[in-house]
């Protein structure tokens, strides 16, 4: 296997863009990542989207992205695990460029969530449809029940979700791709209408349009395109029981539990040795439930992290320093990959007022569903 | 639905029956054919309990359009004496009082009305134990 770095990122704003198709948001993300690493041609092309279908009519997403691109004819696959999606598409490029199949490979996330679809109903094909779906659940329900599992099991409270916000509008209020920029209070998130049982709009994540992508080469290449590369160092990826009701422990995330595992594994690197993370914190207690899995807090004390500012900017891990899929925006099949641009920025010392001072080893986690699958990259300033 | 796939889930839906591991005792719902915690094929058909206590739950408000007019409706993951879980809705009670621990009965209703032609979808709800 050969080492795979980043040498070029694009990403679109994230937010209700009705100006922008599928295929621009693709095509806008795509061109600006060839740009920065100045590459003119790919080998490879991987698409993460988790319902191109659903939320707008369109499958087959591979070839029509590198048309679009002017690139026909190159290799190109789709990628789907609902909103890992863009994360295991991340994998996938990784394995290409490091099995020497492909010399510069692009990983692309696309989602296309305002044109008018009944958001609610295609997002809930992520979960259970015979068993959960069936009974009405959403989404927002599903992580509702894992919050408050880890409530009655943790004493976890609705002011604990709370700050996860809080944390999160703070440190999207400084990145311009964001979809929100305002500053909340923990009163407004508290007092802001109740979606699903304990959970409130303000700890739910947007509906959001977005693309973003990447150029993968070979470490040893890197140079050729920039200065700056960024190395991924490894990669975890697991799953677990698909409905929340046949997991072992429903305030527990053992699919992000074992991916986290594994790339620390195959990097040979524990939680203490990363500076800034990006966790996919859907809902408030997933960022709670994620920081746990991956180690940043033990078992039932992520629930303080953000309250204490441990994982604000400034903290001892500075977490969704974006301002995480809450207030950077959660086009789905994007947000995996543009995980990876936050911790490529901040390793290149391009985060502007968002940056972690020194910051030298970063880490990524992507999942799917209410957490049946789920992604852990680490990546190495070079 | 097409009544074929409507078909087919008549056992869980109509009759809650999961199945139990031959070989290690676990209890699924509804039937699998391969067991999830030893991998063996001898899962035997088993009807559930009507009763069970509640793991963890919500209130739904903001539902999919087929269940509109039932919002705000409480969703509860549901523990069997046998030990199988299940996600089902939790009614006749002011859903805010459905919380962990709550004893419930698993009774036969009407869960849903599909397409244009409203067809009637039949399982399982939850109600307290008075
Ligand atoms: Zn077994």
């Amino acid at each position: 296997m050969r080492d795979v770095a980043i040498v070029g990122a694009g990403m679109t704003r994230f937010g209700e863009l009705w100006e922008s198709s599928l295929r621009d948001l693709f095509v806008e993300a795509a061109v600006e990542a060839l740009t920065s690493a100045g590459a003119d041609h790919l080998d490879d092309l991987y698409v993460g989207n988790m319902s191109g279908g659903q939320f707008v009519g369109q499958e087959h997403l591979a070839p029509l992205m590198a048309d679009h691109l002017g690139m026909a004819g190159i290799p190109a696959t789709r990628v789907e695990s609902a909103c890992a999606s863009g994360g295991a598409a991340l994998r996938l490029g990784y394995m290409s460029v490091a099995s020497g199949m492909s010399d510069v490979a692009m990983v692309a996330g696309v989602e296309k969530m305002t044109d008018g679809a009944d958001v609610t109903n295609v997002l809930a094909t992520a979960a259970d449809q015979e068993n959960e779906v069936y009974h009405g659940i959403t989404f927002p329900g599903l992580y509702a029940m894992i919050a408050r599992a880890h409530m009655a099991k943790y004493g976890t409270t609705d002011e604990d979700l709370a700050w996860v916000s809080v944390k999160s509008h703070h440190h999207g209020s400084m990145n311009a791709k964001a979809q929100f920029h305002r500053e909340v209070t923990v009163e407004e998130v508290m007092s802001s209408t109740m979606v699903a049982d304990p959970l409130t709009l303000l700890e739910c994540s947007p509906v959001s349009d977005g693309a973003a992508a990447v150029i993968l080469v070979p470490l040893d290449q890197a140079k050729k395109y920039t200065d700056r590369p960024v190395r991924i160092r490894g990669v975890g990826q697991a799953t677990s029981a698909m409905a929340l009701a046949d997991r072992r422990d429903p305030a527990a995330l053992d699919a992000v539990a074992k991916a986290a595992e594994r790339a620390y594994k195959a990097t040979g690197l524990a939680p203490k040795d990363i500076d800034v993370a990006e966790v996919h914190d859907c809902f408030a207690i997933a960022e709670i439930a994620c920081i746990e899995a991956v180690g940043f807090a033990c078992e039932g004390e992520g629930k303080d992290a953000a309250r204490s500012g441990m994982t604000a900017l400034g903290g001892k891990i500075p977490v969704n320093t974006s301002g995480g899929l809450k207030s950077k925006g959660h086009p789905v099949g994007a947000s995996g990959v543009a995980q990876a641009i936050e911790i490529f920025e901040q390793l290149r010392g391009e985060a502007g007022e968002r940056q972690v001072e020194g910051a030298h080893t970063g880490l990524t986690q992507n999942m799917g569903g209410s957490g049946a699958s789920s992604l852990v990259h680490i990546f190495e300033r070079v | 639905m097409p009544s074929p796939r409507y078909w087919r889930e008549v056992p869980n839906r109509y009759r809650l029956e999961g199945a139990k591991c031959a070989d290690c005792g676990k209890v699924t719902f509804p039937a699998r054919h391969v067991c999830p915690d030893c991998r063996s094929a001898n899962m035997e058909a088993m009807a559930l309990s009507r009763s069970g206590k509640v793991v963890t739950s919500t209130v739904v408000r903001t539902p999919p359009d087929d269940l509109l007019m039932e919002s705000p409706y409480a969703v509860a993951v549901v523990e069997t004496p046998e030990g199988a879980r299940l996600m089902v809705q939790v009614a006749d009670c002011d859903p805010e009082e459905v919380l962990p621990g709550m004893e419930v009965s698993l009774e036969f209703r009407l869960i849903r009305k599909e397409g244009h032609g409203g067809i009637r979808c039949y399982g399982h709800k939850a109600v307290p134990v008075v």
